[in-house]
C-alpha cells in the first residue's frame, strides 16, 4: 500500500517542479542554451547532440528497469518465470558490452572533432579583423584594457557585433575562471600566464560574464556587464570614455589592486605594457627567490 | 597578564557569531554529559576494554560507521544552513566569511570523514564474514587505522571552536590556499587533518587487500569470491596508488605555508597548476575509491532480494577492474578550461567516457538480475532500486561533462554541483545505506524498523531529486558554485527556493532514519535466524551478531553462493547431526597503542597547526615511542580453548 502512495507523491511533486519551470519562464533564463555567438552556439549544439545520444541508452534502460521491476515483483499467483540460476548469456552480455562501446565511439569522434575544432586559443573565421582586449582578474572585480584603443574598463566591457573578439586572460590574484555565458565557455585567469580565448556576439545586445573559480570573500560580486554594439556606436564609447574619463596610472592600478569589490570604472588610458608586467611579475624563473613584495617593487621601478 | 590571556583567547577560540556560540555550549554541554554518564554508570573501564582498545574487526567497523553517522549530521547542518542562506536571493543569514568556511567543510567532512569511514565501517563488518575469516590480516594496524581516522577526523572539526575553519574550498586550490591569500590557521587544519586520517586510510588499504588475497576460507578461490569483497578489492587498489599521492601534495602544500616553500606560489617559481594536477591525480580515483563498493554492495542486495544468481559475475569482476584502473587516467577533465590544448582534453575526455562502459555493463547486469528473479521490496532493495534510477541520471550527465568543448560552459557551474551530488548521494550513500540497513541485523543482532525506513526511504528520494534537479537548470542559468549570494535579476530565484526546500526534506529523512534506529531498539525484535534476508553469502550462515571468532569452524566453499547452495543442499539431504571437530583458535589480542598513539598524533598536528613546536615535537616523540613499545610487545596473541567455544556457541545457538 505504501508504494502506489509515495509513487503519486513523486509524480506530483515532479509535476510541480515542471509547473514552476514553464510558467516563471525559466526556460528562458537559461541562457547557456540561449546563445548569441558561435562558440556559444556550437557549444549548446554539442550539448544537444550528446545529449540525445545518451538518452538512446538511458531511457530505455530505466523503461526497462520499471518493466523488469513490476514483472518480476514477487506475488502469488505470477505468471513470469522464475530461473534462480540462469546468471550467464554471452549473447546479451555481447550486447551490453556492445551498445555503450558504439555510443561512446560516436560520442568520442564528435568530442574529438568539437575539442580541436572549439580550441579556445584558436581564431575565428572572419574577414574583420580581431579585436584584443586584455583582461586582468583581481581581487575581487575585472580589469579590461584595450591595447588598439588605449582605454581601460573595470567590470564592463563592450565591444562592436560580428568582430572577433581576442581576449587575452590573466590574473594578478587567486586563479579564476572568466565566463560570458551567452558567448561560449569559460577560460581559466591565471597569474605567471596569459590565457587566449576567442568568442565573437552575432547580435547587439547586453549580456552578463562572471567569474567563475572561488577567490576568496567578494567573490559574489565578481560580475561584469558585457555589451555588443554596432561598431560605429562602439567607436563612438571609445571617443567618449578618452574624452571623460581619468588615466589609469600604475598607482591607481596599485590602488584597483587592492582586494576589494568594485563599481563599473573607465579610464581614458593606462600605463603602457601593465597587461605584460602583470603578466610576467609572476613567471619569475629571472625573480627567483624574490618575495612577492619584492617583485612588486622591482617591476614597478621599470 | 590577564590582557595577555584574553587577547590570546580571542585569536585561539572562534569568536563573534551567535551559531558558534551555540555550538559551544552545545559541545561543552555533550562532553560534560558523556563523562558524567559514563563515571555514574562506571562504564569507563568497559569503554577501554570493550570499545578503545579493541581490534575485532566488527567493533571497529561500528565505531566507523557511527562516526560517520555524526560527520553525516555535521555535513548535512552545513549543507542545510548553505540552502538556506541561497534559498533566495541577497539574503543575509550568513557572512561571505562563514559560508566559505561551510562549503569547504560540508565538502571535505562528506568525503573524506562522512563516505570514506562509512565504507571503511562496513569493509570491516562485512569482507571477514563474507570470506569466512576470523578477522583481517592485520587487526593491530586495523585499529590504528580507525583511531588515526578518529583523531585526524577531531582535528578537523576542531578547527570550527578553535581557530578558524578553512574557507579554501574542499580541495584547496593554491594560490588561494598558500600563505598569501590565506594567512589563518584554518588552513593547516585542513592539512592536518586529512594527513593524519589519510594515513589510516593506506593502511586500511593496504589491510584489506591483504586480508582478501591471503584470508579467504579454504575453497573460497577468488573466482569464488562474493562480490562485495572484490568491489573492496578493486577499490583498495585504488587507494593503495592514489592516496600516497594525496600525502605528498598536501605535505608540499604544508612546506610551503610553514616553511615558506615555493612548490604552488606565485612567487619564487612556484606552479599552482602543479598542484591541481596533483590533487585530482588523487581526486578522481578517490570518488571511484567510494563508488565501487557501493557497486559491490548492489551487487549482493539485488541477487539476494530477486532471489537469483548475480548475473554476468565475470563481467561484473572484470567492469570494476577496468574502473579502478581507467580512474587514474582522467584527471585531467576537472580542468579543461585551463588551456591544456586541444589534444590533452581530447586525451582525457576519451579516457572519462570510456569509464561509462563498464558502468553501463553493471548497470545491465543488475536488471538482469531481476529478470526472471522473484523481487521483494524490503528497505536494502528500496535503496538499490532508488540507486539505479538515479545514478543513471548522474551518470548521464557525467557524460555530458565529459564533452570536453561542451565542459567549457558546465564547468563550475551548478550542472557540475548537481551532478557531482547525483552520483555521490545517489551512487555512494544510497550504496552504503542499503548496505548498512542490509548488514544491520548481522551487526546488532535485531532488524531495523521497516515502516520508518521506508519512510526514510522516500523522504531522501524526494528531497534529493527536489533538491538536485533544480540545480542542473540554474548551471543552464549561468549560476556558479561558491556564491555566497546572488541579485533578483538573474531569475535564479525560484530554482534555488526548490532546492532548499528539497534539501530540508533530506534533513527530514535523516530525522527518520535516527527515529528508525531510536524506535527499533525500543521495540526489539530480535533476529534468531542469523539469516534474516534469506541470504546467499557466508556472513549468513554464523548467528547474529557474530560471535568475537565469528566462525567456530572455518567453512569449506565449493561455489559462488555458499550459503544458499549449503541451504539447498540441507533441503535435499538434513544435516547429518555430528558436529564439525573443534579446535583452539587463534585469535589478537586487544591493545591501547592504537588510540594513545593517535592521540600523539593529534597532539603532533594540533602542534604543527598553532606552530607550537614544544607541542609538535613531545607528539611525534609520543608516537615514536608508541612504535617501539609495540615492535617489543610480543605477548599480541592468544588461543580461545575448545571448551570456551563449545559455551559461547551452545549460549548463542541456544
Amino acid at each position: 500500500m505504501k508504494r502506489p502512495n509515495a509513487l503519486r507523491w513523486f509524480a506530483s511533486l515532479s509535476m510541480l517542479v515542471l509547473l514552476l519551470l514553464m510558467t516563471t519562464g525559466c526556460t528562458e533564463s537559461m541562457i547557456v542554451l540561449d546563445p548569441k555567438g558561435p562558440i556559444a552556439e556550437q557549444q549548446r549544439d554539442l550539448m544537444i547532440i550528446s545529449t540525445i545520444l545518451t538518452s538512446l541508452v538511458i531511457v530505455p534502460v530505466l523503461i526497462l528497469t520499471v518493466i523488469i521491476v513490476w514483472r518480476y515483483r514477487d506475488r502469488t499467483g505470477r505468471k513470469a518465470k522464475y530461473a534462480p540460476d540462469w546468471e550467464h548469456s554471452t549473447k546479451l552480455e555481447v550486447i551490453w558490452w556492445g551498445i555503450p562501446i558504439i555510443i561512446i565511439t560516436v560520442l568520442g569522434l564528435i568530442t574529438i572533432k568539437g575539442t580541436y575544432a572549439l580550441e579556445p586559443s584558436k581564431p575565428l573565421e572572419s574577414d574583420k579583423k580581431p579585436l584584443t582586449i586584455q583582461v586582468t582578474s583581481l581581487d575581487w572585480k575585472w580589469l579590461f584594457q584595450y591595447p588598439e584603443q588605449g582605454i581601460a574598463t573595470v567590470n564592463a566591457v563592450n565591444f562592436p557585433e560580428g568582430v572577433p573578439i581576442r581576449f587575452e586572460i590573466t590574473a594578478d590574484s587567486p586563479m579564476n575562471s572568466f565566463w560570458i555565458p551567452q558567448l561560449g565557455g569559460q577560460m581559466y585567469a591565471m597569474s605567471g600566464m596569459a590565457m587566449t580565448l576567442y568568442l565573437q556576439a552575432d547580435e547587439r545586445g547586453e549580456y552578463w560574464g562572471s567569474g567563475a573559480n572561488f577567490t576568496g570573500k567578494e567573490f559574489a560580486k565578481m560580475y561584469f556587464d558585457v555589451k555588443s554594439t554596432s561598431q560605429e556606436e562602439f567607436d563612438q564609447w571609445v571617443s567618449e570614455v578618452k574624452a571623460s574619463s581619468p588615466a589609469l596610472t600604475l598607482e591607481g592600478y596599485q590602488q584597483l589592486a587592492e582586494p576589494a569589490a568594485s563599481d563599473v570604472k573607465t579610464f581614458s588610458a593606462f600605463p603602457e605594457g601593465l597587461f605584460y608586467m602583470t603578466v610576467t611579475k609572476y613567471a619569475s624563473s629571472h625573480n627567483h627567490g624574490l618575495s612577492w613584495e619584492d617583485i612588486q617593487k622591482i617591476k614597478i621601478q621599470e | 597578564m590577564w590582557e595577555n590571556v584574553k587577547s590570546f583567547a580571542s585569536e585561539f577560540f572562534v569568536t563573534g557569531d551567535p551559531l558558534i556560540y551555540g555550538a559551544d555550549i552545545s559541545i561543552v554541554l555533550t562532553i560534560i554529559g558523556i563523562v558524567f554518564g559514563l563515571t555514574y554508570f562506571k562504564k569507563w573501564g568497559w569503554l577501554w576494554r570493550e570499545w578503545l582498545t579493541t581490534v575485532d574487526h566488527k567493533k571497529i567497523g561500528i565505531m566507523y560507521i557511527l562516526s560517520a553517522f555524526l560527520m553525516l549530521f555535521r555535513g548535512g547542518v552545513d549543507a542545510l544552513l548553505m540552502r538556506a542562506q541561497l534559498a533566495m536571493p541577497e539574503l543575509n543569514l550568513l557572512a561571505p566569511d562563514h559560508y566559505n568556511q561551510i562549503f569547504t567543510t560540508h565538502g571535505v567532512i562528506m568525503i573524506l570523514f562522512m563516505a570514506m569511514p562509512f565504507m571503511f565501517g562496513l569493509f570491516n563488518v562485512v569482507v571477514p564474514l563474507q570470506i569466512g575469516a576470523r578477522d583481517v590480516a592485520y587487526p593491530f594496524l586495523n585499529a590504528l587505522s580507525f583511531w588515526l581516522f578518529f583523531f585526524g577526523a577531531m582535528l578537523f572539526n576542531l578547527s570550527f571552536v578553535i581557530g578558524g575553519s578553512p574557507d579554501s574550498g574542499w580541495l584547496a586550490y593554491p594560490p588561494y590556499s598558500e600563505r598569501m591569500f590565506n594567512p589563518g590557521v584554518g588552513q593547516d587544519f585542513y592539512i592536518w587533518g586529512i594527513q593524519i586520517s589519510g594515513i589510516g586510510s593506506l593502511m586500511t588499504g593496504i589491510n584489506f587487500i591483504v586480508t582478501i588475497l591471503k584470508m579467504r576460507a579454504p575453497g573460497m578461490k577468488l573466482m569464488k569470491m562474493p562480490m562485495f569483497p572484490w568491489s573492496v578489492l578493486s577499490s583498495c587498489i585504488a587507494i593503495i596508488f592514489s592516496f600516497p599521492i594525496l600525502t605528498a601534495t598536501l605535505a608540499l602544500l604544508f612546506l610551503d605555508r610553514y616553511l615558506g616553500a615555493h612548490f604552488f606560489t606565485l612567487d619564487g617559481g612556484g606552479n599552482p597548476m602543479m598542484y591541481i594536477n596533483l590533487i585530482w591525480m588523487w581526486g578522481h580515483p578517490e570518488v571511484y575509491i567510494i563508488v565501487l563498493p557501493a557497486f559491490g554492495i548492489y551487487s549482493e542486495i539485488v541477487s539476494t532480494f530477486a532471489k537469483k544468481k548475480l548475473f554476468g559475475y565475470k563481467s561484473m569482476v572484470y567492469a570494476m577492474m577496468i574502473i579502478s584502473i581507467l580512474s587514474f587516467l582522467v584527471w585531467a577533465h576537472h580542468f579543461f578550461t585551463m588551456g591544456s590544448g586541444a589534444d590533452v582534453n581530447a586525451f582525457f575526455a576519451l579516457t572519462t567516457m570510456l569509464i561509462a562502459i563498464p558502468t553501463g555493463v553493471k548497470v545491465f547486469n543488475w536488471l538482469f538480475t531481476m529478470f526472471r528473479g522473484k523481487i521483494t521490496f524490503e528497505t536494502p532493495m528500496l535503496w538499490t532500486l532508488g540507486f539505479i534510477v538515479c545514478f543513471l541520471v548522474g551518470g548521464m550527465t557525467g557524460v555530458l561533462l565529459s564533452v570536453a568543448p561542451a565542459d567549457f560552459q558546465f564547468h563550475n557551474s551548478y550542472f557540475l554541483v548537481a551532478h557531482f551530488h547525483n552520483t555521490i548521494i545517489g551512487g555512494v550513500v544510497f550504496g552504503y545505506f542499503a548496505g548498512l540497513y542490509y548488514w544491520w541485523p548481522k551487526l546488532f543482532g535485531f532488524k531495523l524498523n521497516e515502516r520508518i525506513g521506508k519512510w526514510a526511504f522516500w523522504f531522501w528520494n524526494i528531497g534529493f531529486y527536489a533538491c538536485f534537479m533544480p540545480q542542473y537548470v540554474l548551471g543552464l542559468m549561468g549560476m556558479t558554485r561558491r556564491l555566497v549570494t546572488y541579485g533578483w535579476d538573474k531569475g535564479w530565484w525560484e530554482m534555488n527556493l526548490v532546492s532548499t526546500i528539497g534539501a530540508g526534506l533530506m534533513g527530514i529523512a535523516f530525522l527518520f532514519q535516527v527515529w528508525q534506529i531510536v524506535y527499533s531498539v525500543k521495540h526489539l525484535q530480535k533476529d534468531e535466524t542469523g539469516d534474516p534476508w534469506n541470504g546467499r553469502t557466508l556472513e549468513w550462515s554464523i548467528p547474529s551478531p557474530a560471535p568475537y571468532y565469528n566462525f567456530a569452524t572455518l567453512p569449506q566453499v565449493s561455489s559462488q553462493d555458499e550459503w544458499w547452495e549449503e541451504k539447498q543442499r540441507r533441503e535435499r539431504e538434513p544435516l547429518s547431526l555430528a558436529p564439525p571437530k573443534l579446535e583452539p583458535i587463534h585469535m589478537p589480542k586487544n591493545s591501547g597503542i592504537p588510540f594513545v598513539m593517535s592521540m600523539f598524533w593529534f597532539a603532533a598536528g594540533f602542534g604543527f597547526v598553532f606552530d607550537w613546536l614544544w607541542l609538535t615535537i613531545s607528539g611525534l616523540v609520543g608516537v615514536a615511542v608508541c612504535m617501539l613499545v609495540h615492535s617489543f610487545n610480543y605477548d599480541t596473541d592468544y588461543y580461545i580453548p575448545v571448551e570456551d567455544i563449545k559455551r559461547t556457541e551452545a549460549a548463542i545457538r541456544g
